[in-house]
């Protein structure tokens, strides 16, 4: 396939995608909206007012970088899984498979697509934190490439769960079981300063702690950990993810008999 | 230059099934060639592996002289496939499955538009453009896969079991469409286990059984491969047992029928003479219908015998 032509496929697949997630938004942008906006109610305006300080912010601003993390995580990586495991589900991934597209055409479309959601999301919940508090933008570019990336990431982790699945309760394990927790403790709603020694340890394991903080930190301007390791060190994810995603798929893992 | 060209083809699926044990296959540009054989021969597996939907275990496949293995892009740009299922987005429109399926092979959206129109309105599902795909029929579905298929204005055109299902009316209309495509120069590859299609539409046959092919040939030659014709007939009398009828095969179908084999050199009045003879008075005759039916079943069965006496050695 010529440049052209790839380009051709590759647009093909990512309005595809988007036009997927936008038709049924009952279903994949109205729910985050509705959760963070309980979450801004109850943690922000009624039990933060009690909190106090977390890292020189009131607690409002404190949280919000990390709920808008959450909901990218969660939307990039949902949009994947579910896309891609259905399209295998109904076998329309033949459409793709018959034709000359290739693989890392297919790949970097729902990885597109996965991101695309993950920022739309991101988008409106950030509009809406806007009602409960102001927030400001001390690291335009970190703030970008850091949502961008981690949005790359977990739409590449879906993609990967979703070769794997063989059925509908495939697709909501790790994010039940995995990605929720990780999310929950992984510096969303305290600093770990809060933390005794222990289990900052434990938690400077997780991941998602240095997505978090590297938000954090371009909005905010404050970090637990170093943001430029944790920009390269999920720089490096995000190829391996790729890596492994691409030659999966380039085998037929789970797609092909 | 061949439009298809199978060597020892091999497949072996994970769960130990051999599908395939090595067949050889050529199609040249142009023909309408016919995959035939029973359920469970290996003609899903043999389109699966042509179309890139199934991992061969060994062996190669050219199209139109590109190697499925190091010209993949150029080899699926001249395929064209029509798979057994229905593998689209049922809850994709009719229009936006075909428009989107020409984006994939690198069609820029305003000639993937005109593509969609022209074969949606050649397969009569213009009016059904903007119905989600499940709310068609069986047969619907099935042209809407073909108007998929032909998008991109593939040479070669694979249809697996296209008029499974689908009834007399449509698979008439189906077929006078393919032959149409033909005319038009675009190579065709159907598998079926109906014989009568493979009899009316292919010029070209393959019989494949067990993961071998037991036949290729034209139909003509294969026809003539029938060295003799069975005739039926009805007599006056009923009979206790099967006459003798010296150099006939004679079998009796119930008390009042008679079935007899005669042989290509034979002529009909020794046939006639021999009865009359013994007194046995015909009312009527007819040939046997579908004999492509019985070498069908005689190869398969040879085929049947000759793996059993491998598996018992
Ligand atoms: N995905 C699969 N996994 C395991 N066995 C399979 C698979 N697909 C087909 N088979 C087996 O391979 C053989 C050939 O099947 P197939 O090619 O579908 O035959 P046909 O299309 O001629 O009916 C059958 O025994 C079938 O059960
Ligand atoms: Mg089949």
């Amino acid at each position: 396939m010529s440049f052209t032509e790839q380009w051709v496929a590759f647009l093909t697949l990512v309005t595809k995608e988007i036009r997927r997630f936008v038709r049924i938004w009952p279903q994949t942008l109205l729910p985050p909206a509705i959760t963070m906006s309980l979450y801004f109610v109850i943690f922000g305006n009624l039990v933060g007012s009690r909190i106090g300080d977390m890292g020189g912010f009131d607690y409002m601003q404190y949280i919000v970088p990390g709920l808008i993390m959450m909901s990218v995580i969660q939307n990039s990586y949902g949009n994947v899984v579910s896309s891609f495991f259905s399209t295998k589900f109904q076998h329309s991934i033949e459409e793709m498979m018959v034709s000359p597209m290739p693989a890392h055409v297919i790949l970097t479309g729902y990885m597109v697509g996965g991101i695309a959601r993950g920022l739309m999301v991101g988008g409106i919940v950030t509009v809406l934190s806007l009602f409960f508090t102001h927030l400001t933008l001390q690291h335009a570019w970190i703030t970008l490439s850091v949502v961008v990336m981690t949005a790359a990431l977990f739409s590449l982790g879906g993609f990967i769960n979703a070769v794997f699945a063989r059925n509908f309760d495939d697709i909501s394990i790790i994010p039940n079981f995995v990605l929720t927790p990780l999310t929950y403790l992984g510096g969303v709603f305290y600093s770990l300063e809060l933390l005794p020694d222990f289990w900052r340890a434990v938690t400077l394991a997780n991941p998602i702690v240095y997505m978090v903080n590297a938000f954090r930190y371009g909005i905010l301007g404050v970090s637990d950990v170093n943001v430029y390791t944790s920009l390269g060190t999920i720089a490096l994810f995000v190829l391996g993810f790729y890596i492994l995603a691409l030659w999966l798929l380039r085998r037929g893992t789970g797609i092909r008999a | 230059m061949s439009a298809l060209s199978i060597r020892n083809l091999t497949k072996t699926y994970s769960n130990g099934v051999q599908a395939l044990k090595g067949i050889d296959l050529t199609v040249e540009k142009g023909e309408f060639f016919a995959l035939l054989g029973p359920n469970g021969a290996g003609k899903s597996t043999t389109i699966g592996i042509v179309s890139s939907l199934v991992n061969k275990s060994g062996g190669d496949v050219e199209i139109f002289g590109h190697s499925l293995d190091r010209e993949r892009a150029l080899a699926k740009k001249k395929i064209g496939v029509v798979p057994q299922e229905f593998n689209f987005n049922q809850f994709e429109k009719v229009y936006d499955i075909v428009v989107t399926q020409a984006g994939f092979y690198g069609i820029p959206i305003a000639e993937a538009r005109r593509q969609a129109e022209k074969y949606l309105r050649q397969l009569g599902l213009w009016e059904k453009r903007q119905s989600a795909a499940r709310m068609l029929s069986g047969g619907m579905k099935r042209r809407l896969m073909i108007a998929r298929a032909l998008v991109h204005e593939p040479e070669l055109l694979i249809l697996d079991e296209p008029t499974a299902g689908v009834d007399i009316e449509l698979r008439r209309s189906m077929w006078d469409f393919l032959i149409g495509l033909n005319e038009q120069g675009r190579t065709i590859i159907l598998t079926t286990h109906y014989l009568e299609e493979a009899e009316s539409l292919c010029r070209r046959i393959a019989i494949i059984d067990h993961g071998v092919i037991v036949e290729n040939t034209d139909m003509r030659s294969l026809l003539e491969k029938l060295q003799v014709e069975t005739f039926v007939l009805d007599l006056q009398r009923p009979l206790q047992s099967a006459p003798e009828l010296c150099g006939f095969h004679v079998r009796l179908r119930d008390a009042a029928t008679l079935e007899v084999d005669v042989p290509k050199t034979e002529s009909l009045n020794r046939l006639f003479g021999a009865l009359a003879e013994q007194d046995i008075q015909v009312l009527s005759m007819r040939n046997k219908a579908n004999r492509l039916e019985e070498l069908f079943v005689r190869l398969v069965e040879r085929n049947a015998d000759l793996a059993g006496k491998e598996a018992a050695s």
